[in-house]
C-alpha cells in the first residue's frame, strides 16, 4: 500500500528534522532507500532541482517522491505527512506550552539531538561525494572526471568564500556544476 | 484576513530560493516590517521555536503567524499558502523529469550537479559545526554521529539515522540529569 507507506515515511521525517532542510535530507534518503522509491542517482538530482527551486527543500522533496511514485495523490499525500508535524507542533505550542521552549529538560533533549544532526548531517556530505567519485570505478569505467569535477568545485566555492569574502550561493554553484558536466562531458 | 493570509504567504513560497534561513529574512520583511503582522520580538521567538522544533522552518512560521493573526483558520490558510507553489512547481517537474533527463546534454549537466550537491550538504554540516556551542558532550556526540553515519552509509547497513538521534537525546538527558542536581543545590535554587 504505496499511500500508506508514503504517509509513515514522510510523517518521520516531518517529526525528526530539526534543524531545517539540510537535516531532512539525511532522513529522507533513510526513507527513501530503505523503501526502494528512488535509486541514489535519482535522488541526488531531485536533491539539486530542490534547492534550486522555490519553496522549502524538504516540502519539494516530499512532493516529487509522492508523485513519481504514486501520482498526485501520493503527491499530496507526502507533502501533507511532511508538513503536519511542524504545523500540530506549533499549535500545541502556542495554545498549551509556551513554557516548553526553555524548559532544561526539553533543552537537555535538544543539546544531544542537535550535535547528533551535524554529525548526520556532515557524514551524509562526505559519504555523497565519496560515493559520487566512486561510482565509474564500481562500474568499470575509469573516469576521473567525477574527481576533479568536486576538487573544481570546492575550490571554487571555498576559495571564493576566502579570497572574495563573498559566499556563493547553492544555486550559483549547482548552476556551475551544471555547466561544467555540460562542457567535460559533451567535449569527449 | 484569511484569503490575504493565503496570498502573502503564497507570494512567500514562491519567491525563496535557498530553504528555510532564506525564508526567515523574507517573512520578517514583510509580517513584521510591511503588514505589521507580529512585532519584531515575536519574530525572534519563531526563529527561536523553529529551530527548536522539527519540520520545515517555513512552515513554523507560517502556522505561527496565521494563528496569531487569524486562529486555526489563519494557521491552515497560511501554511496551505506557503506549500501551494513548490507543491505545483515540483508537480510539472516530477511529470517531465523523467523525459528530460534522456536527453543526453540534460544527463551530463546532472552528472556535473551530483559534484555539487555533496559539498552542499558537507558546508552545511560544517557551517552548523561552526555556530553550535562547544562543549565536550557535544563534540562526542557530533563526532560519534559522524562516525556512526559514516559506517552505516558505507556499508548500507539497515539502522534509521533517527535511532542515532534518540541515542544522542537519551545519553544527553542521563549526562543532564547526573550533572544537573548537584549544580542546582550549589546555584540555591
Amino acid at each position: 500500500m504505496i499511500y500508506l507507506e508514503l504517509l509513515i515515511g514522510f510523517l518521520t521525517v516531518g517529526l525528526f528534522s530539526f534543524g531545517g532542510a539540510y537535516a531532512a535530507i539525511p532522513l529522507i534518503r533513510d526513507v527513501v532507500l530503505s523503501y526502494g522509491w528512488l535509486d541514489e542517482e535519482t535522488l541526488t538530482n531531485m536533491i539539486a532541482i530542490s534547492e534550486s527551486t522555490p519553496g522549502p527543500i524538504m516540502v519539494n522533496l516530499a512532493t516529487y517522491v509522492g508523485c513519481s511514485k504514486a501520482g498526485v495523490f501520493g503527491g499530496i499525500i507526502a507533502t501533507f505527512a511532511v508538513v503536519l508535524p511542524a504545523f500540530l507542533i506549533i499549535l500545541v505550542i502556542m495554545v498549551l506550552l509556551k513554557k516548553a521552549i526553555g524548559n532544561k529538560y526539553v533543552n537537555a533533549v535538544l543539546m544531544g539531538i542537535k550535535p547528533c544532526i551535524i554529525g548526520i548531517i556532515a557524514a551524509t556530505g562526505c559519504y555523497m561525494i565519496l560515493n559520487n567519485c566512486v561510482t565509474p570505478m564500481k562500474q568499470q569505467v575509469a573516469d576521473f572526471w567525477p574527481i576533479c569535477m568536486t576538487a573544481i568545485l570546492a575550490v571554487f566555492y571555498y576559495g571564493s568564500r576566502m579570497l572574495l569574502k563573498k559566499k556563493v550561493s547553492p544555486i550559483i554553484l549547482i548552476v556551475i556544476s551544471a555547466v561544467l558536466g555540460v562542457t567535460v562531458y559533451g567535449i569527449k | 484576513m484569511i484569503v490575504s493570509l493565503f496570498l502573502t504567504f503564497a507570494k512567500i513560497g514562491l519567491f525563496t530560493f535557498g530553504g528555510g534561513y532564506a525564508m526567515i529574512a523574507i517573512i520578517e520583511d514583510i509580517c513584521v516590517e510591511k503588514k505589521k503582522w507580529i512585532t519584531h520580538d515575536e519574530m525572534m521567538d519563531i526563529t527561536v521555536i523553529a529551530e527548536a522544533t522539527p519540520g520545515p522552518i517555513a512552515i513554523n512560521c507560517a502556522t505561527f503567524v496565521g494563528y496569531r493573526q487569524k486562529g486555526i483558520w489563519g494557521a491552515i490558510s497560511a501554511t496551505f499558502g506557503v506549500v501551494l507553489p513548490s507543491f505545483i512547481i515540483i508537480y510539472l517537474i516530477s511529470i517531465f523529469l523523467d523525459n528530460f533527463i534522456e536527453i543526453a546534454w540534460i544527463a551530463n549537466a546532472f552528472k556535473g550537479i551530483r559534484a555539487a550537491v555533496g559539498i552542499l550538504i558537507l558546508d552545511a554540516g560544517i557551517n552548523m559545526f561552526k555556530k553550535m556551542k562547544k562543549k565536550i558532550l557535544s563534540c562526542l556526540i557530533m563526532a560519534c554521529s559522524f562516525v556512526a553515519m559514516l559506517l552505516i552509509s558505507v556499508f548500507a547497513w539497515n539502522f534509521s539515522s533517527i535511532f542515532l538521534m534518540l541515542i544522542a537525546a537519551l545519553v544527553s538527558i542521563v549526562v543532564f540529569i547526573i550533572q544537573g542536581v548537584p549544580s542546582e543545590k550549589g546555584g540555591g535554587k
